[in-house]
């Protein structure tokens, strides 16, 4: 660094590339196992711990290098446009299987229904189905997947939206400790977050078990059962994410890690709870109550 | 563009950041530099690898009639040819690219997030290893065309899952390296290097970028609907479960309208770059490129449906998705009306970067008008499916950015070789590839209208002599590409002699990167460049 204002470049890691390889067996195992190739799970679990440690590793040695003061306000900077472009990219992917729902009840389902008597479709509706009516939620016009009922807003839920948003509260509060330098207020905040995030998760998890075995409904329900679960579930996975993230960030805090003006990791991790909890809100708005 | 004046120490050592020895170096790399260069000859490796498989599909289609290849294998290698190239060469050249010159370009000493940008590179080797392994198993290669839509793509046999996961590394790959792009130039530029005075290569990926991070996920999230319908009982694309194939066709196309426009804004903006230097006057219009650049890609977002014109898609939205299309051509005739207008009354000279890019300008055009005959969807409805549209984007692929990637491999090589390459092999392969290329692509234009069916091993017997031109063109464009290899390794070897520091004539007036040593020392602009004003040149 010739002077002050030069952009720390990072020196050389091997962990990048082994957490590629990592993810790449991870994922060929699991190909092989979609193909019933007894090969399959063994590969994926070696490759998911390969994955893990190596990321682990990784990041470990970003910490180290953040405390020991490395990083400058530019490499702050680069990290913090990463992250937001990250999410932005989250954004997109959730906004598929929104878009997806929505397709599904406002044109594929009415279609099939016959809802809109001119335009294309209307033969698939006479000549294959005369006699299925578009009704949300469906499994479709051969009832796949079997009599399913459907998931209600209030009860489960409900509680879960209130869970996010005070795991939201508790996480800003948590920030507010961090920045007056507060360090009990960060850690208790913190552990409050990563508890309520877990707790909805068990929630989502016995939501899910009464959907298979008490309601009949399931993945295989057609597309309210595809959207319902593929919503809800890339998003419940995206909880756990963030919740792990938090309890690294809250491990770090209790190991001293992070000052007012130095603390991108949990900037980062806190947005990344702030937009499940916006996702959440879509899917309570969208996915249960209309 | 913007002239230098500060004396920059480009030799000065600090701790482990020289080059490694051995071959780990090139593994765990976070050098820009070397990362640009794995991508460059990773891409390079990929553009035969596609090419083969194309030369595959010309020597069946020779003549009418089955002879080399059976159906299946024969589909398999229009997908597989298509992904490559797409995925393996086209893409990962302009990476390497971005990687290479826009730190240089800016004055920044690497890109914003180097470990990023080793994983971001080696992802990309994952996927296109996950790919090719589908090759050989049972069932062979996905075959649906690399569209992959769904009822045909879910009857691919085990290939399916890797081609799917291979799609997701990919994904991975180009968002990382995307977000690189956008942390770099809003972070890293020089000081008074101002979002006005980048280069236009910069420019447009900063633009491509945010395009691959709104799409990718989107391409995600379709072939994830794929992997869950097929092994998960889903009803995504199922009417039967209430859901609906041509689903998977607008989300396809929400990706894939940008995606295209991917792989031709880098290409715009490397000609921007090269045309004013061998015209010696500054670059036409420099404002309206940028905003006709933005204009071009916020209209990609919302013309998708022009690919489904005849999958039953109601009137108005026919109506709708034509119009929307015909809109693009403004923008894109704006850009070629200022590469004409810069060359208009300059002082040119004809190397091979130039020639290349002269080639561009009136090839993409050509491929352009095709584009906008096809947007007018009664039209379309003949136009479909049929070689038409395969002569169509290869015009704006081959002609355009793959001729674009070889302009700027002889306008750059000089600076990252610090050698001269031969220019009377260099001007040889253009007029090789320049005739070759209409050679096999034009004839296609009059298969295409007389009813030939894309993606079929077999034709009528009219199509015969079309066919029979457009192959041999196929064998003289790929075999004249070889002298590209040659050229790249020449160079690397020490070509015609040294090269001097600018290069071409004037060029370090055009961009940071001439002011700099050829070769380019491992780092450059360790310590920001001082950019004095200047009008853009």
């Amino acid at each position: 660094m010739s002077t002050n204002t030069a952009y720390y470049i990072p020196h050389k890691a091997v962990w990048p590339v082994l957490v590629t390889l990592g993810l790449m067996i991870m994922l060929a195992g699991f190909a092989n196992y979609l193909n019933g190739s007894s090969i399959g799970p063994g590969m994926m679990v070696t490759g998911f711990s390969i994955f893990i440690l190596m990321l682990g590793a990784w990041f470990a040695l970003q910490a180290t290098e953040s405390e020991s003061g490395m990083y400058n306000h530019g490499v702050g900077i680069s990290y913090r446009m990463g992250m937001m472009w990250f999410i932005f990219s989250e954004i997109m992917f959730f906004g598929v299987f929104f878009g997806t729902l929505w397709y599904a009840r406002n044109i594929s389902v009415p279609v099939l229904g016959q809802v809109e008597l001119t335009g294309p479709g209307r033969s698939t509706h006479e000549i294959l189905w005369p006699a299925f009516q578009a009704i949300w939620p469906t499994n479709g016009p051969e009832n796949v997947g079997g009599h399913f009922e459907e998931m209600g807003a209030f009860g489960l839920p409900l509680l879960n939206t209130l869970i996010l948003l005070t795991s939201g509260v508790t996480c800003t509060w948590a920030h507010h400790g961090l920045l007056a330098k507060n360090r009990e207020q960060l850690i208790k905040g913190l552990a409050a977050t990563v508890g309520l995030g877990f707790l909805f998760v068990l929630c989502q998890a016995s939501e899910y078990y009464e959907a298979y075995h008490e309601m009949g409904l399931t993945l295989g329900s057609g597309i309210y059962g595809s959207t319902f679960f593929m919503l809800t579930g890339f998003h419940g996975f995206h909880v756990c994410v963030g919740a792990i993230i938090l309890a690294v960030v809250l491990f770090r805090s209790w190991k001293g890690h992070f000052k007012p003006e130095n603390h991108f990791a949990f900037e980062a991790a806190a947005w990344y709870w702030h937009f499940v909890d916006v996702v959440w809100l879509g899917l309570f708005i969208f996915v249960y109550l209309f | 563009m913007a002239s230098v004046v500060a004396e920059h120490d480009d030799h000065h050592d600090h701790h482990d950041h020289g080059p490694e020895k051995g071959l780990l170096r090139w593994i765990i790399t976070t050098n820009h530099k070397d990362i640009g260069t794995l991508y460059l000859l990773f891409a390079l490796v990929m553009f035969f690898v596609g090419g083969t498989m194309a030369l595959i599909i010309r020597s069946e289609l020779f003549e009418p009639g089955l002879q080399f290849v059976d159906p299946q294998f024969f589909n398999s290698m229009t997908t597989m040819h298509a992904l490559v190239m797409v995925f393996g060469a086209v893409m990962p050249a302009f990476v390497g690219l971005a990687n290479w010159m826009i730190p240089m370009m800016i004055g920044a000493p690497d890109m914003a997030l180097p470990r990023m940008n080793n994983m971001s590179f080696w992802m990309l080797v994952a996927g296109v290893l996950l790919l090719a392994a589908t090759l050989f198993m049972e069932g062979g290669a996905p075959a649906g065309g690399w569209t992959l839509y769904p009822p045909l793509v879910l009857q691919t046999g085990k290939a399916l899952p890797f081609a799917i996961f291979s799609v997701h590394m990919l994904g991975v790959s180009s968002i990382m390296g995307a977000i690189n792009v956008i942390a770099t130039i809003f972070n890293m530029r020089a000081p008074g290097m101002t979002l006005m005075k980048m280069p236009l290569f910069v420019w447009t990926w900063l633009i491509t970028a945010f395009l691959l991070i709104a799409i990718m996920p989107v391409f995600a999230g379709a072939v994830t609907m794929l992997l869950t319908d097929r092994f998960f009982d889903t009803s995504f694309f199922n009417a039967a479960g209430g859901g609906d194939p041509v689903l998977y066709q607008h989300i396809f196309w929400f990706f894939g309208h940008p995606e295209v426009y991917v792989m031709i804004l880098p290409t715009f903006g490397v000609a921007s770059t090269i045309i004013p230097v061998f015209a010696r006057k500054p670059l036409f219009g420099y404002a309206s490129m940028v905003y006709a650049t933005a204009a071009i890609a916020f209209l990609s977002f919302i013309v998708w449906a022009h690919h489904m014109f005849t999958v039953g898609l109601p009137i108005a939205g026919e109506l709708y998705f034509m119009y929307a299309t015909m809109l693009i051509a403004i923008p894109t005739g704006v850009k070629v009306f200022n590469w004409t207008a810069t060359m208009w009354k300059g002082a040119m000279t004809f190397e091979t970067p130039m020639l290349f890019s002269i080639a561009f300008v009136v090839l993409f055009t050509m491929g352009g008008f095709t584009g906008l005959m096809m947007s007018v969807a009664p039209v379309d409805f003949q136009y479909h499916d049929t070689y038409f549209i395969v002569a169509h984007f290869h015009y704006t692929l081959v002609p355009a950015s793959v001729f674009i990637l070889m302009a700027s491999g002889y306008y750059w090589l000089p600076k990252w070789t610090g050698n001269m390459y031969n220019e009377k092999i260099g001007r040889l392969h253009f007029w090789l590839s320049a005739v070759s290329v209409n050679i096999l692509f034009f004839p296609q234009h009059f298969l295409g209208l007389a009813g030939m069916p894309r993606r079929i091993p077999d034709y009528a017997i009219q199509f015969a002599d079309w066919n029979m031109v457009s192959s041999i063109g196929a064998f003289m464009y790929g075999f004249s590409q070889l002298l590209f290899v040659w050229i790249v390794i020449d160079t690397i070897k020490g070509g015609v002699g040294k090269a001097t520091d600018e290069v071409w004539e004037d060029a370090s007036k055009h961009g940071l990167e001439w002011t700099v040593p050829s070769p380019a020392p491992y780092h450059t602009f360790t310590t920001p460049p001082e950019i004095i004003p200047t009008e853009h040149l």
